[in-house]
């Protein structure tokens, strides 16, 4: 296949960018898509130009690094993949493939497809956790957690905390990837104490980042590589709701 | 010709205290001098990596009140490559009654490891094993339940009991996400803080006592150098060396390697697990290779055509022209044996013409006959992800078309020497997880990966790191230290040197090369001929990659080819190291066979007399032969036998 990338190329955070095509040549269907770029950064090696910086790891699907805007869509076209297990037998011989970091005011763009996610932390930080000093555990078996919880706790557990459900949401909204630590955590008995505090303290860091208030669009859900399903919102919500003070209180 | 190694003095292991196995970690805790909370404050432990080990560390030592500096290379410590693994942790909880005991899980261990590790670490890893399990349901991490609420196991390769505790095929993912979490509650406590895109590129060491390292941020290039009372390093394992295999991208050695030219001993480097059943590379410009958890051999079952060359496809061929070989070879153990095992008799059938695929490179992993006996809907709910990505990868249905398998390079047994509290032969270098060597001897068995990894982090290092930093007062060194100054300028040094070569080939060339290399003649099968000529041969590349490799750009700026030579520069350093560690043991034992030690019936033929000890490597210098350092091992509660599993 023989196909022309149009990708972002952007210096530095203060840099300004700019769309630049190139052509790439011999690619197999049965490359990844990343293996892909693999060959266009050798092409620009051997010319002496700058490689192409993008973000990957793993590249099977489950570190949650790489990050491309590809023809528009987070993580590409087909669903329920990340950007590392997208292959080129999906594109046909001379496409021209449009090739952007994640949009987002609050991921900053490091160099050409990289940008900073580390807000996606401080999240986490606010409260994503159980707090279960180490050591003090009681035996595993001594609470029973019946299976539809352990299941569905498991179902949002598997957030792979890419950030692709914020770069496709036109408020910029980080509530898919913070509902589902806040589901997660929620259905599990180990996780009641905490639960509305955890989900209050979540949101307010989720605010205070920048991320858009959710207005149920469903953008995020249509492109998680994973699957998180729009609800863990609702639950969110519902979570968020409880912690509140009310008149009554 | 200069000899290619010397031999030194033995060392030997003096923290683990004497008496019987079951009672030695209860003693060294209780002889391990403690420190009071209000003066952990004052100490400093810097924690290189944020894998299970890593980030359990971190969380724990941030808990019990030390100041905590972590480093990872990725965007945010929850990526480290632990995140991976799939089938599951095992723990001698014994929920199935199956006979399981702490003493069976030892057992096994050692025995999966061929008898080249030693008892008291091992035992010790058994005997928390279960209290890890108990840590991480506390966290919320969302184990497999049955319908009664109770916590499910499963099978795992090298044993006849249930003692694997898992989270569907992303059990990596999950005991990751705990220890993340558990770290990210210390750094909103202000016990730790993390420092992530920084790569430890050398160890800074102050009168014999690690004391420091100079990272570089991977966004602008600035060089920091951090201080500290103790250096950790949970940087995982080195088998990016081989550039094809189920690492992650930018796993590497620098971290370790760096220690080790720095006086740490470098242990087994030659002990590397090639995994069984990973998906067959498709072509040149494959750039990883993706495992199918182990756990799909609880269910599916391996087999080649009888006929070697048939072409036929397969389900075309009927039940009688099958050849399940392992269930033939190893009957009390069948589909479920130790992963050098079933990684080799793979081999042996592709090599005798009978394997299937391009290139003829691969086996089946058939899941037919579970499908039938389970039913779709249970075999896609215990391995329903990586069945999707098989089929993403290969555009295959698995549940319809028998998957293809082979061998591929997956862990590395094999890292820097400790004792039995996990410290390194540099006093205040501790090494936890796969970095180390310490537990899995010559072969590691599944789903001990993760349980070594936490049990190093949550339970182990925090009770003998207090002992040295209790007996240790550092004097106050900051970064204007001359040991700080100078290692700060080797790096700044060579840096400029990679940019400065401009020669014609990439770094990934050289990785590719130098990967096929060491997967040649130090992969699965080894012989003296081959890993003398590969020494040559490595040698050689070195020698190009260092006047012809081109580097692009500058250092202060984010450059990820500049990464990579680096990463680079020291696999050539290590596999150099691998082939003469794997030379001199003219045993086969483990993941190490030696076609020259072998059973009449073509199985690993150890060599206890010449060979019971672990071989660690000192550093002499650029150039000069590694010194090879023994520690003998001795064995006062397992009998030395040879492994069967027939």
């Amino acid at each position: 296949m023989n196909i022309t990338v149009r990708i972002w190329r952007q210096h530095d955070q203060a840099a300004a960018g700019r769309m630049v095509s190139y052509k790439v040549d011999g690619i197999s269907p049965d490359m990844s898509f990343l293996e892909m770029l693999d060959v266009l950064n050798d092409q620009l090696t051997a010319a002496g130009d700058d490689p192409v910086a993008f973000d990957h790891d793993c590249r099977e699907g489950i570190c949650g690094m790489c990050s491309l805007v590809i023809n528009g869509i987070a993580h590409g076209p087909e669903a329920l993949t990340t950007t590392c297990q997208l292959y080129m037998r999906h594109f046909d011989d001379g496409d021209t493939i449009d090739i952007e970091p994640w949009r987002s005011e609050s991921f900053p763009i490091l160099r050409d497809l990289i940008v900073d996610r580390s807000a996606m932390d401080r999240i986490i930080q606010a409260g994503g956790y159980i707090s279960a000093p180490t050591g003090s555990a009681p035996d595993a078996a001594a609470t029973l957690v019946p299976k539809k919880n352990a299941d569905r706790a498991f179902d949002a557990a598997v957030c792979i905390g890419c950030g692709a459900c914020i770069a496709a949401c036109p408020n910029g909204s980080g509530m898919l990837f913070t509902g589902a630590k806040a589901n997660h955590l929620g259905v599990l008995p180990q996780g009641q104490p905490e639960r509305h505090e955890r989900a209050l303290a979540m949101v307010n860091q989720h605010d205070a980042e920048g991320f858009g208030g959710c207005t149920q669009i469903g953008e995020c859900t249509a492109v998680c590589p994973v699957g998180i399903p729009l609800d863990v919102i609702s639950f969110l919500n519902a979570d968020v709701l409880s912690a509140l003070p009310r008149k009554t209180d | 010709m200069e000899p290619l190694f010397t031999v030194g003095e033995p060392i030997q292991d003096v923290k683990a205290p004497a008496g019987p196995l079951q009672d030695q970690w209860e003693a060294r805790r209780f002889g391990a001098k403690l420190i009071n909370p209000a003066n952990r404050r004052k100490l400093s432990v810097i924690i290189v990596g944020t894998g299970l080990a890593g980030s359990s560390a971190a969380a724990t030592l941030g808990e019990a009140g030390y100041h905590v500096k972590s480093f990872c290379y990725q965007d945010s410590p929850r990526r480290a490559h632990s995140i991976a693994a799939q089938g599951g942790i095992n723990a001698a909880k014994n929920y199935r009654n199956d006979g399981d005991s702490i003493r069976r899980l030892f057992y096994d261990t050692v025995k999966g490891g061929d008898y080249r590790s030693r008892e008291s670490n091992v035992y010790r890893l058994a005997e928390v094993s279960s209290a890890i399990i108990d840590q991480c349901v506390a966290q919320g991490v969302p184990f497999a339940r049955d319908y009664g609420g109770l916590l499910d196991t499963r099978s795992f390769g090298g044993v006849q009991v249930s003692r694997t505790f898992y989270a569907r095929g992303q059990t990596g993912q999950q005991l990751l996400l705990g220890a993340y979490q558990a770290l990210e509650r210390q750094v909103s406590a202000g016990t730790v803080e993390v420092h992530t895109r920084h790569e430890m590129l050398e160890l800074i060491v102050i009168d014999g006592k690690a004391r420091g390292v100079v990272v570089r941020d991977l966004v602008d290039g600035t060089l920091e150098t951090h201080m500290a009372d103790a250096v950790v390093l949970a940087s995982g394992g080195y088998g990016n060396v081989y550039h094809l295999s189920t690492n992650a991208m930018g796993c590497n050695t620098s971290a370790t390697w760096r220690a080790h030219r720095k006086g740490a001993l470098f242990a087994n480097p030659c002990f590397t697990q090639i995994h069984p059943t990973c998906i067959p590379v498709s072509g040149e410009h494959q750039s990883k290779l993706t495992l199918m958890s182990e756990s799909l051999r609880n269910d599916g079952r391996i087999w080649v055509p009888v006929k070697a060359g048939d072409t036929r496809a397969p389900g075309d061929i009927p039940k009688e022209e099958r050849d399940y070989y392992l269930e033939r070879q190893y009957p009390a153990f069948g589909n479920l044996v130790p992963r050098d095992v079933a990684s080799r008799a793979a081999k042996n059938q592709c090599d005798a013409g009978r394997g299937v695929g391009p290139g003829g490179r691969g086996v089946y992993l058939d899941l037919a006959d579970a499908i039938v006996r389970l039913g779709r809907d249970a075999i896609e709910e215990k391995y329903g992800n990586l069945l999707d990505m098989y089929q993403k990868i290969t555009d295959e249905d698995p549940y319809r078309v028998p998957m293809r398998i082979y061998p591929a390079v997956h862990y590395t047994m094999g890292g820097l020497w400790v004792d039995y509290d996990l410290e390194s032969s540099i006093p205040g270098l501790f090494v936890i997880g796969e970095a180390n060597y310490s537990d899995h001897g010559a072969n590691r068995l599944g789903a001990s990966a993760l349980m070594q990894g936490l049990a190093d982090g949550y339970f182990i290092l925090p009770n003998t790191i207090n002992d040295y930093l209790a007996k240790n007062p550092a004097d106050a060194a900051d970064s204007s230290h001359p040991e700080a100054v100078k290692a700060l300028e080797t790096v700044h040094e060579r840096l400029n040197r990679f940019l400065s070569i401009n020669g014609n080939r990439t770094v990934d060339s050289f990785h590719k090369e130098l990967g096929a290399l060491v997967w040649e003649y130090c992969g699965m099968e080894r012989n003296a001929e081959g890993l003398e000529h590969a020494v040559g041969l490595i040698r050689a590349l070195k020698d190009e990659f260092w006047t012809n490799v081109k580097v692009t750009g500058t250092n202060e700026e984010l450059n990820q080819t500049l990464e990579r030579a680096g990463r680079v520069a020291d696999f050539f350093e290590l596999a150099e190291l691998m082939c003469i560690d794997a030379l001199h043991r003219a045993e086969s034992c483990g993941s190490h066979f030696r076609t020259e030690s072998q059973t009449d019936d073509g199985e690993a033929l150890r060599n206890d007399d010449a060979f019971a000890y672990v071989a660690a490597w000192e550093f002499t210098g650029e150039g000069s032969p590694p010194r090879l350092r023994k520690e003998n091992l001795e064995y006062h509660n397992v009998e030395l036998a040879q492994r069967s599993y027939k």
